[in-house]
């Protein structure tokens, strides 16, 4: 699960992690507000999406005067922002962050992860604050720094030290850098959290270490114990067809192609995508039903494709086992008359009752092409499309 | 011969009671051995009850030291698993199949460090594994047993359907398999590729093996360099994910490509430059691993 970066923010501030003090609005005139309560003469007005690169696509921007404040938010609020997480459609701005300016003296980065060789947290940090850590990993790999973390030790004092060190804090911020690390570290592990990142992590003017933006992805396995943040979450900045996927436990995500699939087993469900593409074609979406595919999860499945206005055909391809293929049959032939099916139905099945399934199928009356295995399916609805 | 488990293996099932862990148990019980197999449930407030005869303990320990089992298979929900591994990692069982789905991944990392701790000779699989079967001896999972068939494949994969999918190929083809083994599609997990593969290499009765993997993590490439230099038998490959975009989660809590790492494109390149041949084409995998024979 994603929060913004101003949820991000109190998360820190109640583990002691320094923020610039600011707030999160829905308007201009609650930003100019924020902007006078705030005081002082330089702010920084944010754009509050779940995607990263927000500054490159415009989406925050300095502002040395009130007039400023109520251009830019009227500028930002509304915008759909594209950066190079978003997507070539970009997200809309909803929300913005008003935050007082911070004089920067020099830009760091951390990141905490789990690495899964080692299985244990990793924080991981560089001098090269504000940069996308992917190219610093790319271009100079010695440039970033990590220190693996024993669950039941916690973050040891000489650990942080010597990272905070290679990074290249200077030495009169290193005890406060230390605990700030600390906090950082408790407040990944407090709070089930799958990422974090503070890039950049600023030390000012005046000597003192403050994160200046911050990212944090959250486990949603763990989501059932973590009420807060469970509660942070913002549906605007998922897709809807996602969100209505999850409602009928059914995990969907959306893509670019035509062909709509539909499969048991997340693994079988890429591995037909990938299919589909080896002949020629683009998925136009995941989908796994999972383990029980009922009338009615098929039928909700079929739904959900079909309201992707580009798809041209529909792909199902599901391996009995457990699950019997007549069931499945009788699930599929009802969600296609239900949802009155207008586009070429491919159906794979394999396993427990096959011949049955089949039967079922073809004695629907439907006009379903029926198909042996995963590549003459995928041949036969890649044809279908091109007719 | 096979790896892992066989017919003189002895189950007992933490869950016992729920509905997942009725339902399977029951199917398990079926196949082959599984009447022999099978010879203890453990739940802590139901001991000295039984389910369908087979008695169940209070704990994993007195379930051991009752019946001698030496296997463990969990269906407990998600957010009592890693304490149900952990007790049965304590107990000192051979191995600890976990097939329960959800388990955060915090409750993982202290499963493995407790793990490294203990450091005994317990192997754990999982969590959100199939689990794994020896055909004609015995099945420990979610599996379907009848599409299996024995003889000399070794069979490891990240996902359920897909190992199915293989096992299906293979059978169609006339290749029994030694054992199938699904380690699961969790990040922090039990035993990886690499380890299977070891075991398929110490296995005489193996004689090849097939390998599925999927985007996310570098299990395959770190098996892949291992039986570049160790791995005596062939093995085949197949990577699912070569069309899934970066940043999602594509069902599976691991199977996801972070940071530009972990994608298909990567471990297939990885996997052919040690001399695993691979496939593209999912519908290939039997045919693919029968050539290699």
């Amino acid at each position: 699960m994603k929060i913004h970066e101003h949820q991000a923010k109190q998360i820190l501030d109640k583990f002691d992690v320094p923020v610039p003090r600011g707030q999160e609005c829905f308007s201009i005139d609650e930003a100019v507000a924020i902007a006078q309560k705030l005081g002082g003469s330089v702010w920084v007005v944010k754009a509050q999406i779940h995607a990263g690169g927000r500054g490159k696509g415009g989406g925050v921007k300095v502002a040395r005067s009130i007039e400023d404040v109520k251009n830019f938010s009227k500028q930002i609020l509304g915008m759909q922002l594209k950066t190079h997480q978003t997507g070539p459609s970009g997200q809309k701005v909803g929300r913005l962050l008003v935050e007082e300016g911070v004089e920067i003296a020099q830009e760091y980065y951390l990141g905490i992860v789990v690495d899964r060789v080692t299985q244990k947290v990793c924080i991981m940090g560089s001098s090269e604050g504000g940069m996308e850590i992917e190219k610093v990993a790319e271009e100079s790999p010695d440039k970033i720094h990590k220190v693996f973390i024993d669950p039941s030790q916690g973050l040891e004092q000489a650990q942080g030290l010597e990272l905070l060190e290679n990074i290249g804090i200077p030495k009169e911020a290193l005890p406060e850098g230390e605990k700030i690390l600390q906090n950082l570290y408790q407040c990944y592990w407090a709070c089930d959290a799958s990422l974090t990142e503070i890039n950049p992590l600023v030390l000012t003017k005046n000597g003192t270490i403050i994160a200046l933006d911050a990212k944090m992805n959250f486990d949603d396995n763990a989501m059932g114990r973590q009420e807060v943040i469970k509660n942070m979450r913002d549906l605007a900045e998922e897709d809807q067809a996602e969100i209505e996927a999850s409602k009928h436990d059914l995990s969907y995500i959306a893509l670019d192609g035509n062909i709509g699939c539909l499969v048991n087993g997340a693994g079988l469900a890429m591995a037909t995508m990938d299919t589909i593409k080896l002949f020629g074609a683009e998925p136009a979406n995941f989908l796994d039903v999972g383990g029980g595919a009922t009338p009615e999860k098929v039928t909700e499945a079929f739904k959900l494709m079909l309201k992707n206005p580009n798809l041209k055909a529909i792909l199902v391809n599901i391996f009995g086992g457990i699950m019997q293929c007549d069931v499945i049959a009788s699930g599929v032939v009802v969600a296609a008359k239900q949802v009155d099916l207008s586009v070429p139905l491919v159906v794979r099945m394999k396993g427990t009752n096959e011949d049955l399934g089949k039967q079922i199928l073809a004695d629907s009356g439907l006009p379903i092409i029926s198909a042996d295995n995963m590549s003459d399916a995928a041949q036969k609805v890649v044809h279908a499309i091109r007719g | 011969m096979a790896i892992l488990i066989n017919k003189n293996t002895r189950v007992m099932t933490q869950g016992i009671t729920g509905k997942t862990g009725q339902f399977h148990t029951r199917l398990s019980r079926e196949y082959a051995n599984g009447v022999e197999g099978y010879v203890a449930g453990v739940h802590p407030k139901k001991s000295g009850q039984e389910f369908e005869g087979i008695p169940i303990y209070g704990t994993v320990t007195e379930a051991k030291k009752q019946t001698q089992a030496n296997v463990s298979v969990i269906y407990v929900p998600p957010m009592a698993a890693a304490a149900a591994i952990i007790e049965a990692v304590e107990a000192d069982l051979d191995l600890v199949i976990c097939i329960t789905e959800g388990i955060p991944v915090k409750d993982m990392i202290v499963v493995r460090e407790r793990m490294r701790q203990i450091n005994n000779k317990t192997l754990l699989l999982g969590p959100n594994c199939p689990g794994v079967i020896t055909p004609d001896e015995i099945k420990i999972g979610i599996m379907p047993g009848h599409i299996h068939k024995k003889g000399p494949i070794g069979v490891v994969s990240r996902s359920g359907t897909l190992t199915y999918e293989a096992v299906g190929q293979l059978t169609e083809l006339g290749l029994g398999q030694s054992t199938a083994v699904g380690i699961g599609g969790d990040p922090v997990n039990g035993l990886k590729h690499v380890d299977i593969l070891k075991l398929f290499n110490d296995d005489p009765y193996t004689e090849a093996v097939v390998m599925i993997g999927e985007i996310g993590g570098s299990d395959e490439e770190i098996a892949a360099e291992w039986a570049k230099t160790n791995m005596t038998k062939p093995i085949v490959g197949f990577i699912a994910g070569v069309t899934a975009p970066p940043g999602k989660r594509m069902g599976h809590a691991g199977a996801i490509i972070a940071g530009g790492k972990g994608t298909a494109e990567e471990k297939l390149s990885v996997m052919e430059s040690c001399n695993i041949k691979t496939t593209r084409n999912p519908a290939e995998m039997g045919k693919l691993l029968k050539s290699v024979l």
